[in-house]
């Protein structure tokens, strides 16, 4: 293992090494064209009768160069300090200063574009030494045409994947990035661009989630992060169970009607949740049906708590996820169940194995095995299940010890939900999303490892 | 034997038959309590502890389509949103599960692990830095809905995998022998692949369209406080939440109900699909 981790270490210093002796080396050897490329993208490709490819790498200088002096250039430059000149009142007009936001987040950009210009500049460089490559051999270049119609065939990839991993990029790995970099400044309510410049401050937002005490985040954040675990674990484990346990019944036989079972378990899936979950939030009310009839029936005295005591709301955010959960489950234990051959199961009843063995030692370990990764994605999925909880009890009821308005079913991505929205505490919730992020990939990293399925059947494809 | 197997089947059924009132009880109240008026003169609006009404009324509904809300607004913005959201999201898949599916190239594994770890990410965390992304180009509040059309549509190309494995079971000797044929990749892609992939198409597009029907944080994020902006998650959560007790939370029910129909039609009718979708996508993982 640790052999192979060197190895390719070693591999990716060469490949760098690589690079630059490429670009060396076609500077040196390259005819004046070449050389030219190196400062005007493109132009050697464009002399050489590839004018399409040419035309394309001059346009994205050009547009490199007008993105920079335009927008680069204001924010690139600040991105160290964020921002030093405060917004002002000036007699009774508002001067504005610098604007913190804009400039992390244009300035994340500018970083980015540099690299992608970077890498281009590179590719161009490629380009013209084999352009060079195959003139020298005698051979003759590809059309402009043929260069055009390979983005239909032999580079279709780059065709199809262009628009989406541009929109990637923009809509969620600048995002990400951006938020990260928040961890580690003071962007919050005191520090609000455009009126407030705020600026980095290393760790200390990520001390202050360990601080424990009552200034500190630590408490509550272990608190709430320990509940994060605990509704993870009963939500995917126990509506698997029952929902398989469901689907045994309906594929049981002799039971008829199979089909109406299964449309009625499914109309939960159909109906959207802030409906069903709204309205069950409101069934669950101290004024709500179940309490009302309890009172009417004169089961009980007094309505029963389901959402303002702690405990007893956890209790009904479970049980109510049940309801959720299982058709979903139903679902896909239902068509895996009947891929198990039958004559399994017959040859266990002529050993007489009763129908508990049977379960214990045959449908078991074949669910376990096939939905292994399925477990996996539930779980991760149920950690930050944000609709089930936020549409029931938004994290409520509130809890004087916890600060940030965290309350007692409040989940990691509930609060940090909260922290957004309420109480614009933007560099902790930052925090508490890197957070989210460890813990999802910890527990992916642990359990895959784990699955049965990535151990035995490493060449499945 | 056989007395023991009815007995069985007996018990079985009865659970069968609870597990049904279960969960089709919360509906049936849905309905019921949409017929209940909110004129205080009729009767009470808020919360009660009956299910059924005492009188049944067609007062909610009346108020929606009355104009004295934009319901139909909401309910328009919806429709608008589905519908674009499902048809430019499942080219987006098509098109990344092709090209994953179907071609090697350089940087391929990188691209499916990287998008892997950025998945783990929670989705909140970029919520803040969409919404100023978004209003530089005016695509909040007033311009709320073409603005979530564009974030949604734009990172859903992550959300391959289903389609990736479904692509995978289609032999590759097919793909080989059309071009061998001459055919090229487009050519294979738009007139072989998709054309015999219906089913994960209609799965694809159905699971898009009922997203925006349940979309509340980011909808209620971007449009901030322009009504006319809404979805129906949107406005309906606000219903709930608000504390005017009497009366909004029977308008909630007949808005849920006008709702939940055409969207739980729709899919009863593409289940079958979404089964399979379910299923083949649960044991690949």
């Amino acid at each position: 293992m640790g052999k192979a981790k060197s190895q390719t270490m070693a591999e990716r210093g060469n490949a760098v090494a690589n690079v630059f002796k490429n670009i060396a080396v076609t500077f040196k050897e390259g005819d004046w064209k070449t050389r030219v490329s190196y400062l005007i993208m493109g132009f050697g490709e464009l002399l050489r009768g590839q004018w399409l490819k040419g035309i394309a790498l001059m346009l994205c200088e050009a547009g490199f160069i007008a993105y920079m002096i335009s927008v680069g250039r204001k924010y690139l430059p600040k991105i160290t300090t964020l921002g030093t000149e405060v917004t002002k009142k000036v007699s009774r007009k508002t001067v504005y200063g610098d604007n913190s936001f804009l400039i992390l987040l244009f300035g994340l950009l500018s970083i980015f574009v540099v690299l992608a210009f970077i890498v281009l500049w590179y590719v161009n460089i490629c380009e013209n030494r084999e352009e060079e490559k195959l003139l020298k051999e005698g051979k003759k270049l590809p059309t402009n045409q043929k260069v055009f119609l390979s983005l239909f065939d032999s580079n279709f990839d780059k065709t199809l994947l262009a628009i989406p991993v541009i929109g990637i990029f923009v809509f969620t790995v600048l995002p990400i990035v951006f938020m990260i970099c928040v961890a580690f400044t003071n962007y919050d309510k005191n520090h609000q661009a455009p009126t407030n410049l705020f600026t980095w401050v290393g760790f200390e937002n990520f001390k202050n989630l360990v601080t424990f005490g009552s200034s500190g985040f630590g408490t509550t954040f272990f608190k709430v992060l320990g509940w994060t675990l605990v509704w993870a674990f009963f939500a995917t484990f126990i509506d698997y169970f029952l929902g398989m346990a469901v689907a045994m019944l309906i594929n049981k036989k002799d039971i008829k009607f199979k089909k109406l079972w299964r449309t009625i378990l499914v109309v939960t899936i159909a109906v959207p949740q802030f409906v069903s979950l709204l309205y069950v939030m409101k069934m669950f009310a101290n004024d709500g049906l179940i309490n009302g009839y309890l009172l009417k029936w004169g089961w009980i005295k007094q309505a029963i708590p389901f959402w303002t005591n702690p405990m007893l709301a956890r209790i009904t955010i479970i049980v109510v996820n049940i309801w959720i959960g299982i058709p979903y489950m139903m679902l896909i234990a239902t068509g895996l169940l009947m891929n198990i051959p039958e004559d399994l199961y017959e040859s266990a009843k002529i050993d007489g194995a009763n129908g508990w063995q049977m379960f214990r030692s045959i449908t078991l370990p074949y669910m376990l095995f096939v939905t292994g990764p399925f477990l996996l994605t539930q779980f991760t999925g149920n950690l930050n299940n944000f609709n089930v909880i936020y549409l029931l009890t938004q994290g409520q009821p509130q809890s004087m010890k916890l600060v940030e308005k965290a309350g007692s079913t409040d989940l990691l991505v509930t609060w940090l939900y909260k922290m957004t929205v309420n109480n614009t505490n933007y560099r902790m919730a930052a925090v508490i999303g890197i957070m989210v992020f460890v813990v999802t990939a910890v527990v992916s990293v642990i359990v895959y490892n784990m699955l049965p399925s990535v151990k035995d059947e490493e060449g499945f494809q | 034997m056989k007395t023991k197997k009815k007995i069985g089947n007996a018990i079985t059924y009865i659970v069968l038959i609870i597990i049904s009132i279960i969960w089709l009880f919360p509906f049936f109240g849905l309905i019921m309590q949409s017929f209940r008026s909110y004129d205080p003169a009729v009767e009470y609006g808020g919360m009660v502890d009956y299910i059924i009404p005492k009188h049944f009324s067609l007062d909610n509904y009346r108020f929606l389509f009355s104009g004295e809300t934009n319901f139909l607004v909401w309910y328009k913005n919806t429709i608008i949103l589905a519908v674009f959201i499902s048809a430019l999201q499942t080219v987006m898949v098509l098109c990344v599960s092709y090209a994953l599916s179907r071609m090697r190239f350089k940087g391929r594994t990188f691209l499916m692990r990287f998008w892997l770890i950025l998945g783990m990410f929670p989705g909140f965390l970029t919520m803040i830095c969409l919404y100023f992304l978004l209003k530089e180009f005016g695509l909040t509040q007033s311009g709320a809905i073409p603005g979530l059309i564009l974030v949604s549509v734009a990172s859903s190309g992550m959300g391959y995998y289903v389609c990736k494995g479904f692509f995978d079971t289609i032999p590759k000797a097919l793909d080989e022998a059309a071009r061998i044929d001459g055919a090229s990749r487009a050519r294979i892609f738009l007139t072989m692949i998709i054309p015999m992939s219906k089913p994960i198409i209609i799965y694809t597009a159905l699971v898009a369209f009922m997203a925006p029907w349940c979309d509340y944080v980011f909808a209620s994020y971007i449009a901030f406080g322009h009504d006319m902006s809404y979805n129906v998650a949107v406005a309906m959560t606000r219903w709930v939440w608000t504390n005017d007790y009497q009366g909004y939370f029977t308008r909630f029910c007949a808005g849920g109900i006008l709702i939940a129909v055409p969207v739980t039609i729709l899919f009863m009718c593409l289940q079958r699909y979404y089964v399979e979708g379910v299923t083949g996508g649960a044991v690949k993982g």
